[in-house]
């Protein structure tokens, strides 16, 4: 008996230290992020691991750089953009994929799911031969349309795989009702696919937030940049200094609202992740 | 309030010729049941008249317009499904708006009408639940409601009862029944269960592997049945089949030996045809087998006895391992592995021929039902 109760608490320990070891591995550097954020610079090289005096003085510096601000907003204008465009196109793409049949459709979903194969590099300079084509250098613009082309794919994938569980006898009754199929995809397929859409949404938006290398390669000046292009260039005194506060506090800004919004959304993700395994 | 007619109305999926040359002609209000076993067709053909599937070739009249181009809210139909399709995000009042809402009426007629509706199916204090805070009964009547809120003038139903339990469709054949008795609409109903279909029909419509096989009043197609497929499929327990030996015989009509029993006479214009045209089945309902017990052990053993208080099952074994059917009184004077011989009365007696078709009755012979089929 005692045996038997010495091994649950055992194994208790175990699995309680198995869980902290992960936690401390996925939190750590965002931990010591945070830590050096709220350090002045004088003590940025002295290793510590508990925030001994709270100094702003980095988050000061970095909100009162104009272009960091600019970077920010540019940053939100092009992912909202990138999430309102890939849901729009996405869903109705899936509606298309997933309810209407057509000749060519298991090949449309390969091509979709291949394309979202290249590598970024893969694609760089042609694609940068077609937004200066198209005009967009060095504007929003040009952002929007590269980040899209590569978050399309899961958008539409994901959406597709929900738009494909729903009922056959819904789309029917709503066409018996009288709704055309916009009018079917907005007031009757929406409203249930929002799980799936805050997800995919989500993660289209996380995507365009922290995408780097177009983003470099697509701007030239600060006022066209996004915040990861902004932290990276970020540069201090002299050419021998790398100003690690000032860049921590604004990667730490920048995270936050990540942060925000996958707690507010966490229920939704949840449930769009696991909708429709079980019959509702 | 309509009348339809079908033409010829065909459907194939790719290569598959699902429904074959159906025509027929539906009265304004009546009910019309289609039933048959599954696969058979007939959830596909009410598919056709909904305007859910295209049809392949044939014509489709609503009020003698040609509709097989138009959506199902032009060709005036209201439709309820087997899931009850309800939207799982609108309230029960939604739900039934929404049809009403598309065809940009009013707002205030839209409300009157909503109300109307569930007075009339009692779902007047559940107009803000959603479908999920339903029974499945209360589901079922929203879902009538929806189909019945644009006032069409035809209603289908698709298999509407085979989600409830056993109590609740009882009850809820019963609220059809009385809706049709009070709407007056066009119904067009599909089950694959002969007890609704002969408790709601005026006409049941037996459709087998794609084509009619008799349309008819419940009592038609019991006492008549046009074929050897509709005697099996109407009528519970089945109807008996025996291989019979017949032949035409011009006084009585024809004679037919049957195993076990001998020979008998049957008033039928049986007519025998080339080769094994001799060949013919005979039908004889469980309800008119006349058990007798036997004296010298001839005869066939009951293999067993269902007891239903009501009424008594005997089941017969036949030298050829099939079983016989036959109902008796409760309570039955016989018992299991007691012998008896078998008799019936000929007027009773169904013959279908090689092709399974019914011989039809002798002229002076003919039944009222069965002329009054021939003329509608």
């Amino acid at each position: 008996m005692t045996l038997r109760r010495l091994k649950s608490i055992a194994l208790t320990i175990g699995f309680w230290l198995l869980v902290g070891v992960l936690v401390l591995y996925a939190i750590f550097p965002f931990y010591y992020a945070i830590v050096t954020s709220l350090k002045p610079s004088s003590q940025l090289f002295e290793v510590s691991y508990w925030v001994d005096s709270l100094d702003f003085s980095n988050y000061v510096t970095v909100l009162s750089q104009p272009t960091f601000l600019a970077a920010i907003r540019n940053s939100v204008i092009v992912a909202l953009s990138v999430v309102l465009i890939a849901l729009l196109l996405g869903l109705t793409a899936a509606w298309a994929l997933g309810r209407v049949r057509f000749r060519g459709r298991t090949t449309v979903m390969m091509i979709v799911l291949g394309v979202s194969m290249f590598p970024q590099v893969a694609v760089l300079s042609g694609l940068f031969e077609v937004i200066r084509t198209l005009d967009l250098y060095n504007s929003p613009g040009g952002l929007i349309l590269s980040y899209t082309i590569f978050t399309l794919p899961f958008t539409v994938w994901i959406l597709t795989t929900f738009m494909r569980q729903l009922p056959d006898e819904l789309e029917e009754a709503a066409i018996v009702d009288g709704a055309s199929p916009w009018v079917t995809l907005t007031k009757v397929f929406m409203p249930l696919l929002w799980p799936a859409m805050a997800t995919t949404g989500l993660l289209a938006f996380i995507a365009a937030w922290n995408e780097f290398l177009f983003a470099l390669t697509f701007t030239l000046t600060d006022s066209q940049r996004t915040v990861p292009v902004a932290i990276a260039l970020i540069s201090g005194g002299s050419q021998y200094e790398l100003p690690w506060g000032p860049i921590m506090a604004a990667s730490v800004i920048v995270t936050v609202p990540l942060v925000v919004l996958v707690v507010i959304f966490q229920r939704r993700i949840v449930s769009g992740l696991t909708a429709g395994a079980v019959k509702g | 309030m309509a009348g339809l007619t079908l033409e010829r109305v065909n459907k194939r999926f790719g290569s598959t010729q699902v429904i074959d040359d159906v025509s027929m002609q539906i009265d304004n209000g009546e009910f019309i049941v289609f039933v048959g076993p599954s696969g058979c067709g007939k959830s596909t053909l009410l598919r056709l008249i909904a305007g859910l599937e295209s049809i392949t070739h044939g014509d489709l009249m609503i009020d003698d317009q040609r509709v097989n181009n138009l959506t199902p809210p032009e060709r005036g139909i209201g439709m309820v499904f087997q899931s009850y399709a309800l939207y799982p995000h609108m309230s029960v009042y939604d739900n039934i708006a929404f049809g009403l809402k598309l065809a940009k009426q009013e707002k205030q007629t839209v409300d009157e009408r909503v109300r109307h509706t569930a007075k009339l199916l009692q779902l007047d204090g559940l107009l803000e639940r959603l479908p999920k805070a339903l029974s499945g009964g209360q589901r079922q009547r929203v879902a009538i409601g929806r189909a019945m809120a644009r006032e069409p003038k035809i209603l289908l139903f698709d298999e509407p009862l085979s989600n409830l339990d056993a109590a609740l469709r009882v009850q809820t054949r019963n609220e059809i029944a009385r809706l049709h008795e009070r709407l007056g609409s066009t119904m067009i109903y599909v089950t694959h269960d002969q007890v609704e279909a002969m408790t709601l029909a005026d006409r049941i419509v037996v459709l087998n592997a794609g084509h009619v096989e008799q349309i008819g009043t419940p009592r038609e197609l019991y006492e008549r049945p046009a074929s050897r497929f509709v005697a099996g499929f109407i009528g519970s327990p089945k109807m008996n089949f025996i291989q019979v030996t017949a032949e035409a015989d011009a006084e009585q009509g024809c004679r037919v030996e049957i195993p076990a029993v001998g020979q008998r006479a049957l008033p039928l214009a049986f007519s025998a045809g080339s080769g094994s045209a001799n060949e013919a089945t005979l039908g004889v309902r469980p309800e008119h087998l006349i058990p007798t017990p036997s004296e010298r052990g001839e005869g066939l053993e009951i293999v067993n006895v269902e007891y239903l208080g009501s009424e008594a099952y005997l089941y017969l074994e036949r030298n050829d391992g099939e079983l016989l059917v036959c109902r008796t009184q409760a309570p039955s004077p016989f018992q299991r592995g007691q012998r008896v011989t078998l008799d019936f009365d000929p007027l009773h007696g169904h013959l279908f021929d090689h092709d399974g078709r019914a011989v039809p009755p002798l002229e002076r012979h003919a039944a009222p039902a069965a002329a009054q089929g021939a003329t509608s």
